[in-house]
């Protein structure tokens, strides 16, 4: 009875204890929706429903700019960083070289080291050999830290891949280049997505190496939201963002419901061979 | 023959597939990191351009008394937001791991959603959370824990809050790892044996689930010293970070080479807690995100 009782007690504080961690990550993202309705411009208390700062969003050029340029920037850069690092984790995984380690070694920098150490190096050596600072150096930079966060995670599925195949299909008498694009990147490919979305989603959220490596006149959305909270930020930034944040929320629940579906689906037809 | 064999086979689709990572990594990793040592022993002429003569005046500048207090604040804040994430994370990472798969599925998927999304507004909003008009105060002075609105934005509490709350999530992340792999049977022989929980917890838990204390722990200090954009947000310049005091030199007083020598006491800082990690078993590996 008192074992029972106390089970009790342990399920309820963990229930209490998960719900406040996660009112405290979701009550800032509750602050932005709501006051996206407020009638009112500061934003203290939530006074009266409008859906006029939508309105205002729509015709805000200078904030739409900024986030068509957060997009551009992220989507020029996950697209260059997914092939560059997708093609050296696989020859790192094929093969033995010299200077591996160097790579290796280089490759962590960027996820050790903090961000601005990376901003600043990368602006001193810009201004050096004078690249004009825009979107272009921006995407640089943005390829620069993205690149190893690819090659980790098309690695870490490479770590499972049976080389056998790939001989196989030579043998069949398939050349290199169709090994690669036919046999290796279609296996790896949930690896090659996964490290492209993370590659992404670091571009759209990087504020400390876009504010050092950007130009007075390409500025992206957050560091617009930056430049803006000296002055108030506005509830029309509140509306494009419950905008980005719905979407955001959608596409990951839907693909992390087929990740989870897929997962269920292979564990249950192990299951079935097993029975046999 | 055989040589010109192995040429085809394997020389040849490695420098294709290797090249542009090498160039990338020379040219913009190695070399912008080597160029700012080289600058943080140079002077500055007085419209601010980098005079390449030999000084140690920027290396002397650290130890002046307004930049030490810069330092041991940003130490404070770090080591704070540390020991705050760990307390939080540890028994979260727990429940977690205690729970059904779907559960579980379901907690690290609500846990990494906000963090898809734009970290400055979430950040923001805080400021509207905290104010002293805000629903944070109005919540303390009708339960009656307060008699008068208390002032919380702009203050050291208000920027480690704010750092919680961006970096909580990577000490979630290796916890879990280590937590999920515990072998339960363990537990059970301790407390078998007549151990009371605290003391399991002491000698088999803890113990077995240090290394992603360790490995939570550098991802989360480490970024702290950087992020100036969580202390200009929540600390409104009351409580400066190394951070700020870099991005001060290279977007306001244009000291390039004051700011490179700040930078390059970051990067021994880093390598410094980098070093004693792997010294006691840490795992480099175990620093990336997921």
């Amino acid at each position: 009875m008192r074992k029972k009782r106390k089970a009790a007690a342990k399920k309820y504080t963990s229930r209490v204890f998960s719900a406040l961690v996660y009112l405290f990550l979701y009550a800032p993202i509750a602050v932005v929706i709501l006051f996206s309705f407020n009638t009112s411009r500061r934003n203290v208390l939530f006074e009266g429903f409008t859906l006029d700062w939508y309105k205002q969003m729509a015709t805000n050029h200078a904030l739409l700019e900024s986030f068509g340029n957060t997009l551009a920037v992220a989507g020029v850069s996950t697209l260059i960083a997914t092939v560059i690092g997708t093609l050296t984790a696989i020859a790192m995984f094929r093969y033995k070289f010299r200077g591996k380690t160097i790579i290796d070694l280089l490759l962590y920098i960027p996820v050790v080291i903090p961000e601005i150490v990376l901003g600043i190096a990368l602006l001193s050596v810009f201004s050096l050999v004078h690249v004009p600072l825009g979107l272009g150096s921006m995407i640089v930079a943005h390829v620069t830290f993205q690149i190893p966060f690819v090659v980790f995670t098309v690695r870490a599925r490479l770590s499972g891949f049976d080389r056998s195949i790939e001989e196989a299909a030579m043998d069949l008498g398939a050349n290199r280049v169709r090994v690669l694009t036919g046999i290796t990147i279609p296996i790896i490919a949930p690896g090659i997505v996964s490290g492209a979305v993370l590659a992404f989603t670091l571009s759209i959220d990087d504020i400390i190496i876009s504010f050092f490596t950007t130009g007075a006149r390409s500025t992206t959305f957050p560091l617009k939201i930056m430049e803006l909270v000296r002055s108030g930020v506005s509830p029309d930034v509140y509306a494009l963002s419950t905008i980005i944040i719905l979407a955001t929320f959608v596409v990951v629940l839907i693909s992390q419901i087929s990740v989870y579906k897929a997962n269920q689906r292979a564990l249950k037809s192990k299951y079935k061979e097993k029975q046999k | 023959m055989q040589d010109r064999h192995t040429f085809r086979k394997k020389t040849v689709p490695l420098i294709t597939m290797i090249s542009p990572v090498t160039a990338w990594l020379i040219l913009l990793i190695a070399l912008p990191l080597l160029y700012i040592l080289v600058i943080s022993f140079c002077g500055t002429d007085d419209a601010h351009n980098i005079v390449f003569h030999f000084t140690l005046k920027n290396y002397a500048k650290l130890f002046d008394p307004t930049i030490l207090s810069i330092y041991s604040n940003s130490l404070v804040i770090a080591l704070l937001t540390t020991v705050i994430c760990i307390l939080v994370a540890y028994p979260f990472a727990y429940i977690m791991a205690s729970t059904t798969p779907f559960r579980k599925t379901l907690m690290m998927i609500f846990l990494m959603l906000p963090f898809w999304t734009n970290s400055i507004i979430r950040l923001y909003s805080w400021r509207t959370l905290l104010g002293t008009n805000g629903y944070v105060n109005l919540l303390l002075l009708k339960i009656g824990l307060i008699q008068q609105p208390i002032e919380m934005l702009f203050t050291r509490g208000a920027v480690v809050l704010g750092m919680v709350y961006t970096l909580l999530p990577f000490m979630v992340l290796p916890l879990h790892t280590v937590i999920d792999k515990l072998d339960g049977g363990l537990h059970e022989a301790s407390s078998d044996l007549g151990a009371k929980p605290v003391k399991t917890f002491l000698h088999i838990t803890l113990p077995l689930t240090a290394p992603g204390i360790f490995a939570g722990s550098i991802m989360v200090f480490i970024p702290c010293l950087g992020y100036f954009f969580v202390s200009n947000l929540m600390g409104g310049g009351t409580s400066q970070l190394i951070g700020n005091v870099i991005s001060r030199q290279f977007k306001e007083a244009f000291n390039w080479p004051y700011g490179a020598a700040l930078a390059i006491m970051l990067i021994l800082i880093t390598l410094l807690l980098v070093r004693i990690y792997t010294k006691t078993g840490g795992k480099i590996d175990d620093l990336g995100v997921m």
